[in-house]
């Protein structure tokens, strides 16, 4: 069997699969399609949860980035799990006591305010629209590759297959979906890097394997890997960083950037109890950390079996020959992914760190220029076939990546839909709309939100990274405030909250589109983005940590400064503190 | 009616002082272990490399997993204790 065959059929069981359990448990009313009846266990919620939460990025990047920046990139797997914690203690519990079906109407409420509500609506969708742009472009690409269409075709058939499980199923279709989508990703995700772990240091375990020692050498394998590529030029691997100023922001606007996207808060929406909101969010960590724990293993692992592949005979004897390179070599040269250049015309291939404390050395071996660059986001893809693993294992890669990047957009697209149907017409503009027109309502503007985002999906303006960036900033640095403040503090008014999300979102998007253009249209950036442009070293990726400490001070100086909130809001904060007297998420 | 009040608003004490406790670990393992204090911590070898950079890699991630269950457990006690559970 050919090996576009066996991903047709690993793509297409799983497919079916999905498309399967979203008609069997299609949604027959709102509160079905907006928190899936609010009777989800917290076991399957969490893993739902961790569906949603490792997208395209989790999946196929996330390895690659640490591959390429060792220690120094560590701020993503601590940023993208150390969200859950404040989720779990300052967010979760509270809200599903509150039990409404979206986050703009608990800011909408608790700030007693229209405005703050229709401010919280605009938060939630340019984040959300902004990253499930990536995860379409992500999936269309994923599909390109494996199914060998073209990328149109490819975007158009994760469309469809989106609309027909997140439009007809809604939260529950969402559920149960992601449920065997995360069995289908971590599958995928793991089971390469067990084979992979074993060949290389014995240990069947990867997270144990990455501190083991590597078998051939003898020596720990982060100490040989280390040793390769500084030979080669490279930054040691396990290198500290010097600007940690920017280490602790970053890390720290992932986290509550994690903790304020409105596609996760609401999944705390469909459990039973408050109590088992808190379960919730540690089995969803627990089932987020099987990949983050495998995942810095991985990026070690194939970072040091690509020196190997490349240099054979170890990194101070020749490079291999470039007719004699290995077969996925070859495949992913095709997709313009791997690009070679004999720049010195002896056919072998030199990969090694152009810099220039490494040129004397790259002069006295007769190189003139790395002659290999390899994209990194196709690592975590090629892995299976680096390391020589049956096809049937590149067949469930396919499927795993595409599970990741479908079921965060589908997430994503819940959000968008729930805020507009909800808080836009029903909250806004037609109060009186039949619960069957809002479910219509509600299914059309997704519709709306596919069309959009897959357009701007085929149409990228090229800046995934950023945009990721962006929707975490906006999150960290709008939504998580007001809503961490609506629970802890009973002095913040409806003014303090709308003037520091106003501010929160204002200054991080100014001090972002500074760096990297207005709206990312290329060339209209005041500052060229490297770091000694940065005030005081903070990069724009890091700026969302420091919105969130504006937000908070503009909110608590403004409602010191303005009348508290009426009793009756006092009341709802007092509530919302106690899980005594919870009900199932209710809509009125 | 007052008594309800005092009670509830023990609860919430009990609950902030947990909270409290729970993110000062929460960020002595990320911000201080695996970024900040990883230089002091460099000479405790880890399998090839530091303490530092196993905090980072997965030190941090295994204590989280352990703080939300160690917090969802607690809070379930002091729900029973106050009477405010559901």
């Amino acid at each position: 069997m050919s090996q576009f065959a066996i991903n047709v059929l690993f793509v297409g069981a799983s497919f079916a699969l999905y498309i399967g359990i979203a008609i069997w448990a299609k949604a027959g009313s709102t509160k079905d399609f907006y928190v899936a009846g609010g009777g989800v266990h917290p076991i399957t919620n969490g893993m739902a949860i961790g569906a949603d939460w490792m997208s395209a990025a989790s999946f196929i990047s996330m390895a690659g980035l640490i591959a390429a920046g060792g220690y120094a990139n560590s701020t993503f797997l601590m940023g993208w799990t150390g969200g859950y914690v404040l989720l779990a203690m300052l967010l979760a519990p509270y809200l599903r006591k509150f039990g409404k079906f979206t986050v703009p109407e608990f800011i909408g409420d608790r700030f007693y305010s229209k405005q703050a509500r229709l401010v919280a609506v605009i938060c939630l969708i340019v984040a959300s629209v902004t990253y499930v742009i990536g995860q379409m472009a992500g999936a269309g690409v994923a599909f390109s590759r494996f199914l060998e269409v073209d990328a149109t075709t490819g975007l158009i058939i994760a469309a469809v297959v989106v609309f027909f499980y997140a439009v007809l199923g809604g939260m529950k279709g969402i559920t149960y979906t992601q449920v065997a989508q995360y069995i289908v990703l971590i599958i995928a995700y793991t089971i390469p890097a067990v084979f992979i772990s074993l060949e290389l240091t014995g240990n069947p375990l990867p997270p144990l394997g990455l501190f083991s020692e590597h078998t051939e050498s003898g020596m720990p394998l982060l100490a040989k890997l280390n040793q390769v590529i500084t030979e080669l030029g490279f930054n040691e691997y396990t290198a500290d960083v010097d600007n940690k100023l920017n280490m602790v922001l970053f890390t720290l606007s992932l986290m509550i950037g994690t903790a304020g996207l409105p596609h996760v808060i609401i999944r705390f929406f469909t459990v039973p109890k408050v109590a088992d909101a808190r379960w919730s969010a540690g089995w969803a960590l627990v089932f987020i950390g099987l990949l983050y724990l495998t995942a810095p293993a991985v990026a070690s692992m194939a970072r040091l079996n690509l020196m190997t592949t490349i240099y054979p005979d170890g990194p101070t004897a020749e490079a291999i020959q470039y007719e004699e390179r290995p077969n996925w070599v070859r495949e992913w040269e095709v997709t313009g992914l791997i690009q070679y250049e004999d720049k010195n015309g002896d056919g072998r291939i030199q990969l090694y760190n152009d810099t220039e404390a490494f040129a004397p050395t790259a002069e006295a071996r007769g190189w003139e220029g790395n002659e290999l660059v390899v994209n990194r986001d196709i690592l975590v893809l090629a892995n299976p076939e680096i390391a020589n693993l049956p096809g049937w294992v590149i067949g469930l890669i396919a499927a795993g990546g595409l599970a990741a990047a479908l079921s965060t957009a589908a997430g994503l697209l819940l959000a968008i839909s729930s805020a507009i149907s909800h808080d836009l017409i029903k909250g806004s503009i037609n109060p009186n709309i039949s619960e069957k027109g809002e479910l219509m309502a509600a299914r059309i503007s997704m519709s709306v939100a596919i069309v959009v985002a897959t357009y701007l999906g085929a149409n990228p303006p090229g800046f995934a990274a950023q945009v990721v960036a962006l929707a975490f900033g906006i999150a960290a640095a709008s939504l998580f405030p007001a809503l961490m403040m609506g629970i802890f503090s009973k002095r913040v008014n409806n003014m303090g909250a709308i003037a520091g999300m106003l501010t929160g979102l204002g200054f991080t998007l100014v001090y972002i589109f500074v760096y990297k253009g207005w709206l990312f249209i290329p060339g209209t950036n005041n500052l060229a983005d490297t770091p000694e442009n940065w005030v005081l070293g903070i990069s724009p990726l890091s700026i969302g940590a420091v919105g969130a400490m504006i937000n908070f001070a503009v909110a608590f100086t403004v409602s010191k400064a303005t009348a508290a909130p009426p009793q009756e809001i006092q009341e709802l904060v007092e509530s919302v503190r106690y899980p005594k007297g919870a009900g199932m998420a209710v809509d009125h | 009616m007052a008594e309800d009040k005092s009670n509830a608003e023990a609860y919430w004490q009990a609950n902030l002082r947990l909270i409290a406790g729970c993110l000062v670990v929460w960020a002595a393992v990320s911000y201080g272990c695996a970024i900040l204090l990883r230089p002091l911590l460099s000479g405790i070898p880890v399998g090839g490399t530091d303490l530092g950079f196993w905090f980072a890699q997965q030190g941090s991630i295994l204590t989280f997993i352990g703080l939300i269950f160690f917090y969802a457990w607690k809070m379930n006690q002091l729900d029973k204790k106050f009477g405010l559970g559901e």
